[in-house]
């Protein structure tokens, strides 16, 4: 994919908007009416070309773009950035991830030179170009985990493995729905899914745990999750509620297809080879109803999850000021008729 | 799970009873870095009839290069030990899984106690690398049978020096648990990794000294990949599949052509279920998904992970 990065914001004015391209690969997650949760994952292998799962690491149009907002949010509040010292090993590995795959599947914007631990990266799209030595905090301008998280898209939580448990003891998250990296760091698995309502029940999050602990090198995996914001603003933080919360209070049915964005999180888990443990990648894909109703078939999907979604699902997601208005949005998208299952736009 | 071919680049031979191997990739590209304590499972074609064994990796983690085992000589076993003894050369190929560590270091420990019980040492080896890099603190406690048995006993002196204790059986010198673990301040892991009534000597001390459960960290090998072989029917066609001992019945029923969904593969999401019909023989389930009394009503089974010990097995497919 030949790449015209974009010049977009994420805030104030939100500029932000989807190519008919980047709409064609929205990774729509609904394949049938009803939603609820499950233990959804699966390999991380490539999948079709285009779409955003093809390589290991998605780099779209809005790569620069989402880079930049990453920066400010760094800026306002660097607490964003959190790693417990332990971390150490698991960050190098999650940098040599990262840089691998990038320079793999993006040549021409990327490239990574390896000789012996004298590393050289060369970051186009962004302007940077680094020699360090692989293992060395002191040749980096600043710990490998957050070097390398500023220049990819996404929030990004590295997990500890011990006592059969999970433990999230480093991040780097700007642009998350709703949870906050000071409140999680240090929680295990358990602790960290703890509101989810209707899944403890469930048992999702046991049986998640039980295969996360015997993930396998070499064999990451990839989930979906969603939820829904207002305008397209990467960081609904807690800490910055107050900026984007009462936007939730502007939506009508009227402005609703532009106002109103599905959120669709892009989940994947790696095993790291050096420290065992895991990191996982969480990506943020944007899209308003607008933009979805280009294709009717989704916008009469989207018309059918909302409808029929769970009462404390609802609460859970935050929707319940703004759902009437997106379904009476949606609706004329609906004519009643069956919807053959799959996530496909036409 | 992933797995690579490998060709092995030397034999050394260590004591009387253990081996050294050095492994490389067969197409000479590099293997991945791992983390001290990982294993892998190796696969040995021994004509027709597949052994696969565990080894821990020793070398260093940071070597990509190769990769460095090391295997005891146990003549009464199931015989993978013997064959690679016996059969495998400098330049035979070998298929190895990718690492997996089931004994890992504790990152958040504040000193690590170490006891291996004679070729039990070989976890140790990497582990070393990784608890030296990190820089934390550690005790090594080595006990074998006599000065020739005693592995990369000289190479861990020089490298180890005071924090490793030595103790050979036949020199009438013992290894005293109770008194090593007494003397250890709070937040210190303890790991072993030798003979059965060692791990048992050492885990039920620790417990007796009020060790938390999660500070104690033996060495378990998980239950190799694949069984005894057997065969399944499947009920809408009258097929019938046979599933080697080296493939998962997932495997062979995809192989079949059978129409059957999968997502995790690993034994934890359910969507490969299978409805078992009749059975004459004892389902194995492997799984995590379903529940015990599931389980234990015969009904269903997980193909991916889960086998079956019979001479007749009918599933809804």
């Amino acid at each position: 994919m030949a790449h015209a990065f974009k010049k977009e914001t994420f805030r104030d004015d939100y500029t932000y908007r989807n190519s008919p391209e980047a709409i064609r690969r929205f990774p729509f997650p609904f394949a049938e009416d009803r939603y609820m949760y499950s233990v959804n994952m699966e390999p991380h292998t490539s999948g079709a070309p285009g779409s955003v799962v093809e390589h290991t690491v998605d780099v779209d149009e809005h790569y620069v773009a989402e880079c930049m907002d990453k920066a400010i949010t760094l800026s306002k509040d660097p607490g964003r950035y959190a790693a417990l010292p332990h971390t150490m090993d698991a960050q190098w590995d999650t940098l040599e991830l990262i840089m691998d795959a990038m320079s793999r599947d993006y040549p021409d914007q990327f490239k990574l030179t390896k000789n012996g631990n004298e590393w050289s990266w060369e970051n186009k799209p962004l302007g940077i170009k680094d020699t360090f030595t692989f293992g060395d905090r002191s040749t980096l301008p600043m710990e490998p985990f957050e070097y390398i998280g500023r220049q990819s898209q996404g929030d990004w939580v590295i997990l500890d493995q011990r006592d059969n448990d999970l433990y999230a003891d480093a991040g780097i998250v700007t642009s998350q729905a709703d949870w906050s990296l000071m409140f999680d760091a240090g929680m295990s698995f358990m602790q960290w899914h703890g509101p989810v309502p209707q899944a403890h029940e469930m048992g999702v999050f046991e049986r998640a745990l039980k295969y996360l602990l015997n993930m396998q090198y070499g064999s990451p995996v990839r989930r979906l999750n969603w939820t829904m914001t207002i305008n397209p603003r990467l960081d609904t933080s807690p800490e910055n509620y107050e900026q984007w919360g009462h936007e939730r209070n502007t939506v009508t049915p009227q402005n609703a297809g532009e106002k109103v964005h599905l959120r669709v999180e892009l989940q994947t888990l790696y095993r790291l080879p050096r420290s065992n443990g895991i990191v996982f990648g969480i990506r943020c894909y944007l899209i308003s109803l607008e933009e979805l109703a280009t294709y009717p078939r989704w916008a009469k999907r989207m018309h059918r999850i909302l409808k029929g979604l769970h009462p404390d699902l609802v609460e859970y997601k935050g929707l319940t000021k703004y759902r009437e208005s997106a379904i009476q949005w949606l609706s004329r998208y609906d004519d009643g008729a069956p919807l053959e299952l799959g996530t496909q736009p036409e | 799970m992933s797995s690579v071919n490998v060709r092995v680049a030397a034999v050394e031979r260590v004591t009387p009873l253990v081996k050294h191997f050095t492994l490389v990739r067969e197409d000479g590209s590099r293997l991945p870095p791992f983390s001290g304590g990982s294993h892998v499972v190796v696969s040995m074609d021994a004509g027709g009839k597949v052994y696969r064994n565990a080894y821990s990796l020793m070398g260093s983690p940071a070597d990509t290069n190769a990769y460095h085992i090391s295997v005891r000589r146990q003549e009464r076993s199931r015989g993978g030990s013997l064959f690679m003894h016996d059969k495998v050369v400098e330049g035979s190929v070998l298929q190895i899984t990718l690492p997996t560590n089931l004994f890992a270091i504790s990152r958040m420990g504040r000193k690590h106690i170490l006891i291996a019980g004679g070729i039990g040492i070989t976890p140790f080896m990497s582990q070393l690398h990784d608890i030296e890099r990190n820089g934390f603190d550690y005790e090594l406690h080595y006990a074998f049978r006599s000065p020739e048995h005693g592995a990369f006993a000289d190479q861990l002196k020089a490298r180890c020096g005071e924090r490793a204790h030595y103790y050979i059986d036949s020199e009438e010198q013992k290894l005293d648990i109770r008194a090593v673990l007494s003397r250890q301040p709070l937040g210190t892991h303890v790991y072993v990794c030798g003979p059965g009534p060692m791990v048992t000597a050492v885990l039920e001390t620790a417990h007796d000294l009020g060790w938390p459960q999660r500070h104690i960290h033996s060495e378990q090998f998980g239950a190799p990949p694949g069984g005894e072989p057997f065969n399944v029917t499947l009920a809408k066609s009258g097929l019938v599949v046979e599933v080697a001992g080296d493939t998962s019945m997932l495997q062979a029923l995809e192989q079949a052509g059978a129409e059957i969904d999968s997502l995790c593969r690993g034994g934890a999401c359910g969507r490969c279920m299978v409805e078992v019909l009749e059975t004459d023989g004892e389902l194995l389930h492997h799984d995590d998904y379903l529940s015990e009394a599931e389980k234990a009503s015969g009904k269903k089974m997980m193909p991916c992970v889960s086998r079956a010990r019979c001479t007749h097995l009918l599933v809804n497919l």
